[in-house]
């Protein structure tokens, strides 16, 4: 019994079908809020799953250059660290499935699907992919130091608990470093997604799709899904550490749904009312910037510890 | 008709390939996209690289140095891919008919889908050639 209860948590709910499921809708929702915010009709509600469907039946073509191999291997590692991630998340909320240290389990598989993008792009053997790859590498040096700083605050805040219960609790957003530590978590999920102005490694103007460019078919389709899942797991990851958390009794369920949708509004907003930066400007932000906010919040709220100052 | 060629149908990403063209065609290719048209509507989007297209909108008249490029690009192209063609000059080489330059139409080079007229066709036009190659496609007149 319990191997089936195991099987369907991870393949139906809310493991990976569920999962698919919401992050094709989170998707649409991107597209057409873009669409709108430009004053057009946007696409179709199932237009994500028909693009999924269409690339699974394409001609997949393996480059000469590269390594065949590595190449065709790297969408699956990004969509199994990502999925993983997701059915993490949904499930400790349902059955109470958190262990210790499950948050850092968590922060490791995200880095994932982005070095699938780095070891694909340079499995490829194309240049301009090579090119998309350095500035991947580059952009995951900047934002992972802020990212960690601001994890590692929420990990302070909720008295050194290192798993997603316990960090669920705590109530970080209720202060002025929560609230900082929240709005620099926005921006490097900003860049973990590839958006814009953080869309330096896929630019497609200048280097033509950068890592993906030589992704046809099946493959592709697979990198389409990785990205409509982390549209998901971002968001639902910013809410588990720095926004109260996941619970599914009553109204809670509501006020998830809620926060989600703020998030994914606040991440197409920003998406669409930024040009593209470069790569050296975005090291700037991310090590100067906000890693230096980062910081600062950290010391208030140790300052607001020490003192006993609840609101820091 | 499959269900990858239906999703096809409802997802045709472009390519837009300029062979010599006078800009004109390009630029309305690219009004396409803009709010006015948006055909996002009907899933067609820019694609980036040549490997993630469906469709290849080819404008101009096939010059002799892009007329070897565009064979190639063609072939890199994963299968279905189908080719348009956009404007006079793709369609039977326009003014150039006569230059030295352009010896060849782009039907003579690559198989055509679909032809779109005008120089430069309106907007309209290039997207009823569009939905003329879905309806091709689908097996209708
Ligand atoms: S068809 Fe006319 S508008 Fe289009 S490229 Fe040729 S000359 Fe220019």
């Amino acid at each position: 019994m319990d191997v089936l209860f195991t099987g369907l948590y991870v393949l139906v709910f809310p493991g990976f079908l569920t999962i698919l499921v919401l992050g094709f809708f989170s998707s649409w929702i991107e597209r057409k809020v873009t669409a709108r915010v430009q004053y057009r009709k946007g696409p179709p509600l199932l237009q994500p799953v028909y693009d999924v469907v269409k690339l699974l039946g394409k001609e997949t073509i393996l480059p000469k250059r590269g390594n065949p191999f590595v190449f065709a291997a790297a969408p699956l590692l990004g969509l199994a660290s990502s999925s993983i991630v997701a059915v993490m998340l949904m499930i400790q909320p349902l059955v109470a499935s958190s262990f210790v240290g499950d948050l850092i389990v968590v922060v490791y598989l995200l880095t994932l699907p982005s070095l699938a993008l780095v070891i694909g792009g340079a499995a490829s053997g194309n240049p301009l992919a090579s090119q998309g790859v350095s500035r991947e590498i580059k952009l995951m040096l900047g934002y992972e130091l802020p990212f960690l700083i601001v994890v590692a605050l929420a990990v302070y805040k909720a008295g050194f608990r290192i798993d997603l219960e316990g960090l669920s609790g705590a109530s970080a957003p209720l202060s002025v470093s929560g609230v900082i530590a929240f709005i620099i978590a926005l921006f490097c999920v900003q860049a973990k997604l590839g958006f814009p102005p953080f869309d330096v490694a896929e630019a497609e103007t200048e280097i033509m799709s950068g890592t993906y460019i030589e992704y046809s078919g099946p493959l592709l389709a697979v990198f389409k899904i990785t990205q409509a899942v982390l549209l998901f797991t971002l968001p639902v990851f910013l809410i588990t550490v720095f926004w109260g958390g996941i619970r599914f009794v009553g109204l809670d369920i509501f006020w998830f749904a809620l926060k989600y949708v703020v998030i994914l509004v606040l991440i197409i907003v920003i998406k669409n009312t930024n040009p593209r930066i470069r790569i050296d400007q975005a090291l700037k932000f991310f090590w100067g910037f906000c890693a230096g906010a980062a910081a600062a919040a950290f010391g208030l709220a140790v300052a607001g510890n020490v003192f006993g100052i609840a609101w820091l | 008709m499959t269900l990858t060629t239906k999703a096809l149908l409802k997802s045709l990403w472009v390519f837009h390939l300029s062979t010599g063209s006078c800009n004109n065609c390009d630029i309305e290719v690219l009004d396409c996209l803009t709010p006015r048209h948006d055909v996002e509507r009907f899933g067609i989007k820019l694609a980036g690289s040549i490997r993630h297209a469906d469709v290849l909108l080819v404008t101009g008249s096939c010059n002799r140095k892009s007329a070897a490029l565009l064979q190639k690009l063609y072939k890199e192209a994963p299968q279905p891919c189908f080719v348009v063609a956009i404007g006079e000059c793709s369609l039977s080489r326009g003014i150039f008919i006569h230059s030295y330059n352009c010896p060849q139409p782009l039907d003579a080079l690559v198989p055509v889908s679909a032809y779109i007229p005008g120089c430069p066709p309106k907007p309209e036009a290039i997207i009823s050639g569009v939905l003329k190659l879905i309806r091709k496609v689908k097996g209708k007149r």
